[in-house]
């Protein structure tokens, strides 16, 4: 029992001691960012890389899960006779939810965990140091484009999945629930005000940005060869699942019952 | 000038720089001898401001810089070009943007103007035509000559070389002994030298100091060197592996430890 307390509250320090030094690593970010001099092309070249892979697969996934919710509601609401109601509750959790959930998490996996093997690997290879011996912060280099093209890309991406999950629920209530394609979009435009779409892309800003600082702290931070930059990637992607998750968690929470949103 | 006083560095108890002491004058290229683990990459680094010493001095042009903040140790910076023992090109660059990442990252000039500055940074190392080549497509050698060809673009007043000549082959060892001969004597660049290159040694030092566990034990110029009668120095330039640095080597891990 005394190991179990004392582990977690181990466990409890470190991840107060990461956090402190995400934050620490935002606010230089944020620093540098506003301070010249301005590098557009830097901040162009990550947000294609960001673009059009993520598009495509964010695209995949809202469509599949857009189907699924509506599947999913039709074996409940087809007993109540209700199957109506169900381009609502696709379309709210979607738009509030998932897509911004499910977007952040298949660009934490594809972009965070490049950014870290990207990153990790310049640091071991002497080219983080390179940078700082030519005056150049590292930070302002290559966090602040990273940081600036994912939060900027992330909500880009998430209306994009917001439309295609949409038209995956489209899919099962026209052609399965035989619902009128009229009807379907009534009933969508009906549910949906703005607040639930831009609820969910707010969280998206933060999301981005975890993605990135996790990112690039690891990258920074890694220890030891080719076998420390494989270990950091893991970590950057754990890390910014559970991360997004449970800051996730904290708005959905937060906007429900603090601000009845 | 470069003035190095009383400098220690250990990481995780391991001392690697202790009570170093060393003086570079203006204008005189310094080499750097010592052996494989012995710390030089370290000094290196740490005169640069990568890595921060545990206690000393260290004096650059009369400035110390031992305890300056990021932003200001960054002024010293601009004077200073390291070429390091990797190359640590930029990968995501090619090699022209590597060579020209000074100008391109802290002046403002126009694309002939920086396609000149290449073309000759690359010419002065002896390199030709591989501008658009990617990093990971050159050889060791070539890569230790366009990490020089970066530093001498920004035309700094100290050069630092981690190892210029290890990779590559006796004639582009030469030219680059040439090179650094010439810069000290057309641009009075001051340098350090690390190497392993005893001929390298000979022919660009002004001055020749023998690093052991963690100190300058001799320095001098290369005449006194050559001719030195310091058993450890004599062994090291000689390179025989019975000496007083190998006699000593289990007592001296246990005591570095
Ligand atoms: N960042 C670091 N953290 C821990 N130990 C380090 C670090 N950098 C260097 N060392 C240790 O310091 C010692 C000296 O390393 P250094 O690279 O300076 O040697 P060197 O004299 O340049 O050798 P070589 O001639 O082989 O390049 C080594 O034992 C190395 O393990
Ligand atoms: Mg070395």
């Amino acid at each position: 029992m005394i190991h179990v307390i004392g582990y977690s509250g181990s466990l409890i320090l470190k991840l107060i001691q990461y956090l402190g030094e995400i934050g620490l690593l935002f606010a230089r970010t944020i620093y540098l960012a506003l301070i010249p001099p301005f590098k557009v092309n830097r901040l162009l070249t990550q947000a294609k890389r960001v673009g059009p892979g993520s598009f495509f697969i964010a695209a995949l996934i809202a469509f599949f899960v857009g189907m699924i919710i509506a599947v999913q509601m039709a074996y409940q609401m087809v007993k109540l006779s209700a199957e109506i109601y169900i381009p609502n509750v696709v379309s709210v959790s979607l738009t509030r939810e998932l897509a911004p959930v499910l977007t952040a998490l298949i660009v934490a996996g594809r972009i965070g965990a490049g950014i870290t093997a990207e990153i990790g690997s310049m640091a071991v290879t002497e080219q983080v140091d390179a940078l700082k011996a030519f005056a150049v912060n590292p930070v302002k280099f290559l966090v602040v484009p990273r940081f600036l093209a994912l939060v900027v890309m992330l909500p880009l991406l998430t209306i994009f999945a917001d439309i295609i999950g949409i038209v995956g629920g489209y899919v099962i209530c026209v052609y399965k629930l035989l619902i009128s394609p009229e009807l379907y979009f009534n009933m969508v435009a009906e549910a949906l005000t703005a607040k639930d779409i831009l609820t969910g892309l707010f969280k998206t800003i933060f999301f981005g940005a975890i993605i990135a600082l996790v990112g690039c702290h690891q990258g920074l931070n890694v220890k030891g060869g080719a076998e420390g930059v494989g270990q950091s990637t893991t970590r950057s992607v754990v890390i910014s699942f559970i991360l997004i998750i449970m800051t996730n968690a904290l708005f959905t929470t937060l906007f429900y019952f603090i601000f009845r949103m | 000038m470069i003035v190095i006083s009383n400098l220690y560095k250990s990481f995780e108890g391991k001392i690697i720089l202790n009570d170093l002491n060393l003086t570079v004058k203006k204008g005189e290229t310094t080499v750097i001898i010592g052996r494989s683990g012995a710390g030089k990459s370290v000094l290196l680094k740490t005169i640069v401001g990568l890595i921060r010493p545990d206690s000393g001095s260290i004096k650059i042009n009369g400035k110390e810089v031992t305890d300056l903040s990021e932003k200001e140790y960054d002024k010293v910076r601009m004077e200073i070009g390291m070429v390091f023992q990797g190359g640590a090109l930029f990968d995501s660059m090619t090699v022209a943007e590597n060579v020209a990442f000074v100008l391109n990252e802290f002046m403002d000039l126009d694309s002939r103007t920086v396609n000149d500055k290449v073309e000759d940074a690359l010419a002065m190392v002896g390199l030709k035509g591989i501008e658009h080549l990617n990093p990971s497509h050159l050889s060791g050698g070539m890569k230790k000559r366009v990490s020089l060809a970066r530093v001498l673009c920004m035309e700094p007043q100290i050069i630092l070389y981690d190892e210029p000549t290890s990779e590559v082959d006796p004639i582009t060892a030469d030219a680059i002994n040439h090179l650094i001969v010439d810069l000290r004597n057309k641009l009075k660049v001051t340098s350090i030298v690390v190497t392993h290159d005893m001929s390298l040694a000979f022919q660009v030092a002004d001055s020749i100091a023998m690093f052991y566990h963690g100190q300058v034990i001799a320095q001098g110029p290369p005449r006194e060197i050559r001719t030195t009668t310091h058993p450890v120095v004599k062994q090291f330039i000689y390179g025989k592996s019975q000496g007083p640095i190998t006699d000593n080597e289990n007592l001296i891990f246990g005591h570095v430890k």
